[in-house]
């Protein structure tokens, strides 16, 4: 007996119009509520990017003018430019470019077309996503070593050039490792039906197919390489250079380098803070250089096959 | 008679065709391109072989005892090497970069996977990867110049070197990473799923909270270890932020040495070779590099083993 009038209550309460509207009410409230909770954390995102963008350029502003870009080091904050930063990061991209691209896509066409599925290309291709992790000052000590003492390289370009390559190498090759998977397998069988042979088809078949996908990922690894400052500091790339580098046996200092000891020497002298600002200015403008090259080359080149 | 002499005429000229063309790039190519792909696994070598060996002679010279103690001051009177502090500092960087990062990141992706219009996505989603890219150097700066200074007028006695203000830009670094890493987690669970809870009358949130989080758990806590990975192996926000103290604290409004900032001060200072200082910069990598490695390790394991299949 008293069961039963128990579950007719539960019944009513279950048809209690105005109960379930509540509770729909509720619901959709707190799904409103969410959305612009989550919103607003993604604006966060924005809005401190923003800031950042802000106050670099008001930092460098009065400071960032053709003759910042002319003058080379100075002691007189007024007169200190970035000319032989910006010939060293040049230097720098001159060895990374072609090291990196050669290495990089080499080894992604081993991976997709050459290796057989077996132990070898797994063991390549976990130990490229392990490296993609390691942290970078660890390939600052892997340099420290390799280049600096057992090859005698010094601190030069070439040394500085060869563990940046070194550090954005998985970058590249798993960049063009996809753009190489997207390439259909009824282009390749087409060129192997007429009888081409494998170089033949990863030249004019393969790679002319993956061709912006591997030089979009080009982008990212230099554009990764260009900004990366804690290999070359433990490299020991001195902090004041005024000979501008001539040579890839040469020592250089670069952009990121620059911004590193300028605002380490700000908490002595104020005015370092706006060279810094201004060169980082002169960096983030080459990267977003970069990145629309990149972005330009995804949009305009890739076909969908 | 003829016929068969005939085809065995042409596979034979087909035969000195193949041959032909078996050309020198056909048999040097493959091998140029191994190569490349082992010089990756030589620099994994080097660097293993790099740490392991000049670490080794830091361990033999510094007893375990002074290893694990609070006591860090390389350039003393009387060199100490205990590496505590630095671990210290790693983590509670770390921790404070997490606690910015976790709590953004996913709801940000859940964001842009589940409530987010096409517009807003196409809109936020670039700036996510520009906020992705920007050096970390810009970072640290960015930390010194502003964080910093405004933290200052919240927290009166920080000090201008300290342990919160590098975890914070820290955090903010790797919120795009937290967030692409789990949206595309989130974009791997299938529509079928999300469109039975909705026929079934469930609100976006719900959704969100039931159905999709828990289908891409796996890629969301990888992302979460790799981040805490990234964040272990950040150098230039901590080496500005941070600044050089060795003492062990957990007052984050004080100055911490991280792992990284330490290789950092010791090379860029003078530590001459042969120095127990030197070898000690190889013993705190490689320490750093088990750490980075086995949480990359545990991801790669999380993702793989938790991963539901549809």
């Amino acid at each position: 007996m008293m069961d039963n009038t128990e579950k007719k209550y539960q019944v009513r309460a279950f048809l209690n119009r105005d109960g379930a509207r509540k509770r729909i009410k509720n619901r959709r409230f707190l799904d409103e509520f969410s959305k612009k909770l989550f919103g607003s954390s993604t604006l966060i995102a924005v809005v401190v990017l923003g800031i950042l963008f802000y106050r670099i350029i008001r930092d460098s502003i009065g400071w960032l003018d053709f003759d910042f870009l002319r003058n080379n080091l100075s002691i007189f904050p007024e007169k200190a430019g970035i000319f032989g930063a910006m010939a060293g990061t040049l230097w720098l991209m001159a060895v990374v470019i072609p090291v990196t691209i050669i290495l990089g896509v080499s080894t992604a066409i081993y991976l997709e077309e050459y290796a057989k599925k077996g132990k070898l290309q797994s063991l390549i291709n976990m130990n490229i996503a392990n490296l993609a992790g390691v942290p970078s000052v660890i390939f600052g000590l892997l340099g420290l070593t390799v280049f600096r003492r057992f090859l005698g390289l010094g601190s030069s370009v070439l040394a500085g050039g060869l563990t940046l390559s070194l550090l954005v190498l998985p970058i590249i090759v798993v960049a063009s490792q996809e753009a190489i998977k997207a390439v259909p397998n009824h282009l390749k069988e087409a060129a192997y039906a007429m009888g081409a042979t494998k170089w033949t088809v990863v030249r004019t078949v393969v790679l002319p197919a993956s061709l912006p996908g591997i030089l979009t990922g080009c982008i990212l690894s230099i554009s990764r390489a260009i900004g990366e400052t804690a290999p070359l500091v433990v490299l020991g790339v001195p902090a004041l250079i005024m000979k501008v580098p001539d040579s890839i046996m040469s020592d250089f200092t670069a952009l990121p380098l620059q911004i590193y000891y300028w605002t380490l020497d700000a908490v002595l002298t104020a005015e370092y803070a706006n060279l810094a600002a201004a060169t980082i200015v002169v960096l983030l403008s080459a990267l977003l250089l970069l990145n629309s090259i990149a972005i330009y080359i995804r949009n305009k080149y890739q076909q969908r096959y | 008679m003829s016929v068969v002499s005939n085809n065995i005429d042409v596979r034979n000229t087909i035969k000195n065709n193949m041959k032909n063309r078996k050309n020198l790039m056909e048999i040097i190519m493959p091998k140029l391109f191994l190569l490349a792909g082992l010089i990756s696994i030589l620099t994994t070598i080097g660097i293993i072989f790099t740490l392991v060996s000049d670490g080794y002679v830091f361990f033999t010279r510094v007893p375990f005892r002074e290893i694990f103690s609070t006591e860090l001051s390389p350039l003393g009177i009387e060199p100490s090497f205990g590496i505590l502090p630095l671990i210290n500092g790693t983590v509670i960087t770390s921790l404070i970069a997490m606690a910015v990062a976790v709590p953004i990141g996913l709801t940000a992706s859940i964001y842009l996977s589940e409530f987010a219009s096409k517009r807003a996505r196409k809109l936020l989603k670039p700036i996510m990867e520009v906020l992705a890219g920007i050096p970390t150097i810009v970072y640290g700066f960015f930390a010194y110049s502003f964080v910093t200074p405004l933290l200052m007028r919240v927290i009166p006695d920080l000090g201008a070197k300290n342990a919160l203000s590098p975890g914070i830009v820290m955090g903010i670094m790797i919120i795009p990473m937290v967030t692409s890493l789990s949206e595309d987690a989130m974009n791997a669970v299938p529509n079928a799923m999300r469109e039975g809870a909705f026929a079934l009358g469930a609100t976006r949130l719900e959704v969100s909270m039931k159905v999709v989080i828990p289908g891409a758990i796996s890629g969301i806590i990888a992302s979460f270890v790799l981040a805490i990975s990234r964040a272990i192996g950040e150098t230039m926000i901590v080496v500005i932020g941070s600044g050089s103290s060795k003492n062990f604290t957990f007052d984050i409004t004080e100055s911490m040495q991280t792992m990284t900032a330490y290789i950092v001060e010791f090379t860029s200072g003078d530590a001459g070779m042969g120095t127990t200082g030197y070898y000690s910069l190889y013993a705190v990598g490689l320490i750093l590099f088990i750490f980075t490695f086995l949480m990359n390790l545990f991801a790669q394991y999380i993702s793989r083993k938790y991963r539901e299949e549809y």
